[in-house]
């Protein structure tokens, strides 16, 4: 049926295509585009960082600052602790955390195919709360060996806990993403309402803490702390990076990826594993910071566009500075105090959130 | 030559056995090969449980061609990724392989394939943005950009235009008659499959009914028993066979 003569025009057509190893390559240009912007963000999380290492009660000098920091050695003793013991240790915990929240998010809401998805909508830090609050309103401890940690340790076990049933039901056959986000949502309500019992029956001061620890706070950063956030990023992204061009094709639907020979099933469980490690660790350290998880992923996305090659870093690198731009202005709105961090996430993300989609011009979903 | 066989296939979800006896005798390459039946009578189906997204006992034996140089293109569906089409190309052609950069060759390949569905135009906008016809060419070229050697394609012409079916058809006639691939066609238009198809396999409510060369597949009586319609086949002045539709039968009978 298939004669040569009505073949022949079609076949032609691949040789026309020009050469395309070359720097002016429209697709080279847009990758160097990217790199560019990651590059910025990089830059400008560096400089917030160092303005967050400058601003505090005592307020020093950046250039003095800066020295501080390449030379401990040579500066005053005073200094050298309040900048590298007490606003270092702050002004990383921003970074990690916003950079693990963002993760988290951003792989939720490609695993999950929604845009809400995040470790506050899953019911993660809703867990995360009731479980802090039961170390501290009725001095409960799930993890009696190490009562010191009781809070936090708390914290994160409801955390994984929730994870654990959501990825129970996830790995169900024939349960959709549909049915794991709406599970999320009524683990919300559930932990929040066993928070609001809690707190019903707490002390004035059990409930002023409880209250200040739903806020999120970054005032008890330590570098243990630092450090073991820093690790799970460092562990999580590469993990994630091997299966870069696998999550991104997630994101074509589960019948596209699923025909393009992504394992979609085993891909989604593996990721949510590696997810609620990133939300419940921070979260247990520094509280119910919301908003990072959903906005972060969102801008970079606005920026970066889906590719997991940029996506990725650009999640890490926009969570990271808006905690750490949050750190900044939680000191500076009223000088000499510190304003629980939480508050300020979402002042500081929804402006410059909305002016992106509204100058973007680009669908934010 | 590749060749593609079946032998008493079985396909199921979960417990629910979708198809019980799926036989076919083994379908050469080089030239299109039709998937034909009613809504719901299994040829998506079918076509998971080549690609081994279903499970199932049987047998699908291809020759000729490994398992890795199998694509199956699925229905068309919306698409919100923040991801423009040049990137949906390139993501299609690096499944499976590793390494985040991209070789001279990659790029190539992904412009060819571009440029011969003639959608060069199209590359830099956003997924989100296309129509539904649009859409599909571009998972055409997901489908075609790494040169597979047994394409399984669920209705690729569904959202297009009379133009662009007809290209489209004759794209993927001259795909298979210059790799000598197997390329299996769901399709619903009927004068499509008589004019594109040298082969049709016909199926209903799970089972192969048919399999043959087209014209003689597409019988009055096979298509009464598929889609309850009155048919008959005419020649047309160019000498080429038309179906024509007298009317449909009342259902049940």
């Amino acid at each position: 049926m298939s004669s040569p003569t009505e073949t022949a025009p079609i076949k032609t057509a691949p040789t026309k295509t020009a050469p395309p190893d070359t720097a002016a390559h429209p697709y080279r240009r847009l990758v160097a585009r990217r790199i560019t912007l990651v590059l910025g963000l990089s830059l400008l999380l560096c400089l917030s960082i160092a303005v967050d290492v400058s601003l505090g009660p005592a307020r020093y000098a950046l250039r003095d600052v800066a020295a501080t920091l390449i030379w401990p050695e040579a500066a005053d003793l005073q200094m050298r602790v309040v900048v590298w013991d007490i606003r270092l240790p702050m002004a990383l915990m921003a970074v990690t955390v916003g950079g693990c929240l963002s993760l988290a998010g951003a792989q939720m809401q490609t695993i999950l195919a929604n845009p809400l998805a995040s470790p506050f909508t899953l019911g993660l830090s809703a867990a995360a709360s009731f479980g802090a609050a039961l170390a501290m309103v009725l001095g409960v401890a799930l993890f009696p060996a190490a009562l010191a940690l009781m809070v936090p340790i708390n914290a994160f076990v409801m955390a994984m806990l929730a994870a654990l049933l959501i990825f129970a039901l996830s790995s169900m056959r024939g349960v959709t993403v549909e049915t794991i986000v709406l599970l999320g949502i009524a683990l919300v309500f559930t932990f929040n309402a066993a928070l609001a019992l809690l707190q019903y029956f707490a002390s004035e001061q059990a409930l002023a803490a409880v209250v200040f620890w739903t806020m999120g706070s970054l005032t008890k950063a330590s570098w243990d702390k630092v450090a073991v956030t820093a690790a799970i990023l460092v562990v999580c992204t590469p993990l994630f990076a091997r299966r870069a061009w696998a999550l991104t094709a997630i994101r074509l639907g589960e019948a596209r990826a699923s025909a393009m020979g992504v394992p979609v099933r085993r891909l989604r469980l593996e990721t949510l594993v590696l997810v609620s490690v990133l939300a419940a660790i921070p979260v247990s350290f520094v509280g119910t910071i919301g908003f990072i998880g959903i906005v972060g992923p969102h801008i970079a996305r606005l920026l970066l566009g889906e590719d997991q090659r940029f996506f990725l870093p650009g999640a890490i690198l926009s969570g990271a500075l808006i905690l750490s731009a949050t750190s900044v202005l939680s000191k500076a709105i009223l000088p000499g105090a510190v304003l629980p961090i939480g508050i300020i996430t979402a002042l500081v993300g929804v402006p410059f959130f909305a002016t992106l989609i509204f100058t973007h011009g680009r669908r934010s979903w | 030559m590749v060749t593609l066989e079946l032998d008493r296939v079985e396909a199921r979800y979960g417990r629910k056995i979708i198809y019980t006896d799926a036989t076919t005798p083994a379908i050469s390459g080089g030239h299109l090969t039709a998937l034909i039946g009613p809504n719901a009578a299994g040829k998506s189906t079918l076509f998971r449980r080549i690609a081994g997204q279903l499970a199932g006992s049987g047998q699908v034996r291809i020759t000729g061609a490994d398992r890795d140089d199998l694509r199956y293109m699925p229905q068309d569906t919306a698409i919100s990724a923040a991801l423009s089409v040049y990137e949906a190309v390139i993501l299609a052609l690096k499944q499976g392989r590793s390494g985040w950069r991209l070789s001279a060759g990659e790029l190539a390949a992904v412009d060819a394939i571009l440029t011969r569905l003639k959608i060069t135009a199209l590359a830099e906008r956003q997924l989100a943005e296309l129509s539904g016809g649009q859409r599909q060419l571009i998972s055409i070229a997901q489908t075609l950009v790494s040169r597979p050697r047994l394409v399984l394609m669920d209705e690729p012409t569904s959202a297009l235009d009379l133009y662009r079916q007809y290209e489209v058809l004759e794209l993927l006639r001259s795909y298979a008659a210059e790799t000598g691939a197997v390329v299996v066609l769901a399709l619903h238009d009927l004068n499509q499959v008589m004019r594109s198809c040298t082969t049709t396999i016909a199926v209903a409510e799970g089972r192969v009914v048919a399999v043959g060369p087209t014209l003689e597949v597409l019988s009055p009586a096979l298509i009464r028993r598929l889609y309850a319609i009155e048919s008959r086949v005419e020649t047309c002045s160019r000498g080429c066979p038309m179906m024509i539709v007298d009317g449909a039968l009342e259902q049940g009978t």
